[in-house]
């Protein structure tokens, strides 16, 4: 069995308190060799590992990410599965999984917490699961001791923002832009404004995801984050055939342009 | 005489709710908020009705059916929603829809469109207000109802095709959620069914409202009193929670009919796609099931919210028919009244030929939804 004792937050909060920015790699859960992918994102210095579980639907996400979701939607894996195979990994930085809400939902939400405890995987996110709706998730996911990670979005009000920096456990996902996951040519000027907004409003780890699509994009958003998760740029990675081993590279592409900053 | 109106967390009972990304929750909040102003304001109402009276041709006449009646062994009426501007009961709902995003400031209109009739519809209502139009369509349909995607263009409209999943309405609304989510600055998603994030279920049942409100006094003229049955199709169930909320305080059986191959009530498990909680077709992992049907119009695997609520609570009842039953009862409105009904109509048309025995006597009240020009060609290659 793996270590993975320490919880998403606890783990950043040392990376942060070490003065260094938190690299996040999102993999689809399911894919053709992911298992290794995240064993490689691992050893390329990785802090935390977002892993996918594909939904038929997943209205958040751009044309990678979907394609990426496709291929294993079809090829018929179970998100059991997935959760499975990642509780025998052998990795020891902390592990998170991305989907959307009908997946926990007709999972049940206490036996979905309940089942990742079992995998040592300690936070989620749904980014179909807003704030207003996200109660009975947030209560499951305490009492199993998963932390349920909320996104902040640039349009959020000042308001909620305020609630979801003191709801949400691990970190807070700031959404870098408008629109959908996927790699664009240069960081939204809206990334550093909500990363802003969030550091203002709390001392947990504020991480910028969607839009981050190359080391540049990961320094330029360090400046005013604790780091970034990024997703379609590993995702098109695996799509384009490179397996574990482009995974490794690319993050620790963005590892060396994070510890630069 | 009225529906109930959602909680303040957007719930008809146990379904409904807000389940959309963060980034769309201002938006949602901010169109309720609207909403609820605009409805509550005299000015809005009579700009409303008077471009539904002089724009799109309301009130729309009930017919009372002389040969189906006597075909069938029973007394058949028909809410004429096919005889409105652009061809079904969708303008309605974008006539409101479109009012709004211009009180709110909106100069853009996303949509998404099954068979094309809220597509249409929406491209219409661009047209009127000038408006920037998208409406996403998924390839399958873009196919099946090439003269609706014509119109469209014809229209002004950019239509953009849904290549993922099902390429059906379920898709064109994942497209136009996602464009909604980078474009809700100055964008305005004018949904085209009761379904979705509170407050649409809401608000798009309030905009059909007036054809139950219609039909209840034409029903009083007609009949003297009401209907025994009144029914309608139901994919997301826009048009049947029109006639229904003119009926809910009656005591007329409501019955909604689905598709064999989209029976969210009948095969769907509570779920949570496109911003509700309601029945859902799904597989044991919670991956959203392709719904199959002849009707582009009904192709969708979920089903309005409140309409969750009614057939929980058992105020009304939803039935099934497969294609074979639409495609009969297509062609019997033709042939006997003149009419040729839209494919989505014609499902609740079957149901009522089907149960001639238990309707023996009865006065039934059917929404006819649209027409069907739009599935001429389609129908062409089926009967042959």
């Amino acid at each position: 069995m793996t270590q993975r004792e320490e919880g998403v937050e606890d783990t950043l909060l040392q990376v942060i308190k070490a003065e260094r920015k938190c690299l996040v790699p999102y993999i689809t859960g399911g894919f053709n060799g992911y298992l290794e992918s995240i064993s490689a994102a691992a050893e390329a210095g990785a802090d935390a590992i977002e892993i996918g579980i594909p939904f038929s639907d997943p209205v958040m996400d751009g044309p990678t990410i979907q394609e990426a979701n496709d291929l294993v939607l079809s090829a018929g894996v179970s998100p059991l599965q997935i959760i499975d195979e990642v509780a025998s990994l052998d990795v020891d930085i902390p592990l998170a999984v991305m989907t959307y809400y009908n997946v926990v939902y007709r999972f049940g939400l206490e036996r979905f917490a309940y089942n990742l405890n079992e995998a040592r995987i300690s936070g989620i996110i749904l980014p179909d699961l807003p704030l207003v709706e996200a109660g009975p998730w947030v209560d499951a996911a305490a009492s199993h001791g998963r932390e349920a990670i909320l996104l902040a979005a640039p349009t959020t009000t000042d308001i909620h923002l305020k609630k979801i920096c003191n709801e949400s456990r691990g970190f807070v996902y700031a959404v870098g832009l408008l629109g959908t996951t996927g790699a664009r040519k240069e960081l939204a000027d809206s990334a550093k404004i909500i990363a802003r907004r969030c550091k203002e409003l709390t001392k947990k780890p504020v991480l910028v995801g969607v839009g981050i699509g190359n080391p540049d994009q990961a320094m330029e958003v360090a400046e005013v984050s604790d780091g970034c998760i990024v997703g379609s740029a590993i995702v098109q990675k695996l799509l384009d055939g490179g397996g574990p081993e482009a995974v490794g590279k690319l993050v620790s592409e963005f590892r060396s342009a994070l510890d630069n900053s | 005489m009225a529906m109930m109106d959602p909680t303040g967390d957007g719930r008809f009972g146990n379904f409904g709710g807000m389940f959309v990304p963060e980034t769309l929750i201002p938006a949602c909040q901010e169109l309720e908020k609207a909403f609820r102003e605009a409805w509550g304001s005299a000015g809005f109402r009579e700009e409303l009705s008077a471009l539904l009276k002089d724009y799109a041709g309301r009130p729309s006449p009930i017919t009372i059916c002389e040969r189906l009646s006597e075909e069938l062994g029973y007394r058949i009426l028909l809410k004429r929603e096919d005889l409105n501007h652009t061809g079904s009961h969708k303008i309605n709902n974008v006539l409101g829809q479109a009012l709004l995003a211009k009180r709110m400031g909106k100069t853009r209109l996303v949509a998404e469109t099954g068979a094309g009739q809220h597509g249409v519809a929406t491209a219409t209502a661009a047209a009127l207000f000038g408006m920037d139009c998208v409406v996403y369509m998924g390839e399958v349909d873009i196919e099946r109802q090439k003269l609706n995607v014509f119109r469209m263009h014809l229209l002004g409209a950019d239509v953009r095709p849904a290549l993922s999943g099902s390429r059906t309405l379920k898709d064109a609304i994942n497209e136009a959620m996602r464009d909604w989510v980078a474009t809700v600055e100055d964008s305005h998603y004018c949904l085209g069914s009761a379904m979705g994030p509170h407050p649409y279920p809401w608000m798009v049942r309030e905009f059909h409202r007036v054809i139950g409100i219609e039909a209840y006094s034409q029903c009083q003229e007609l009949l003297g009193g009401n209907p025994d049955v009144v029914t309608a199709c139901v994919g997301g169930g826009s048009n049947a929670l029109g006639i229904f909320s003119g009926f809910v305080d009656t005591d007329s059986e409501l019955i909604g009919v689905e598709p064999a191959g989209g029976a969210a009530v009948d095969r769907g498990i509570p779920g949570v796609v496109h911003g509700s909680l309601s029945y859902l077709l799904q597989d044991e992992w919670g991956q959203v099931l392709e719904a199959e049907s002849i009707s582009a119009g009904l192709d969708y695997p979920g089903i309005g919210p409140e309409h969750a609520h009614l057939a929980e609570t058992g105020r009304a009842r939803y039935e099934k028919v497969n294609d074979k039953e639409v495609v009969d009862a297509f062609q019997l409105l033709a042939r006997t009244e003149g009419i040729i009904p839209a494919l989505e109509p014609a499902h609740a048309l079957a149901w009522m030929s089907r149960e001639r025995g238990y309707l023996s006597g009865k006065n039934v009240l059917l929404n006819l939804s649209g027409r069907g020009d739009k599935d001429a060609i389609q129908m062409m290659e089926v009967i042959g």
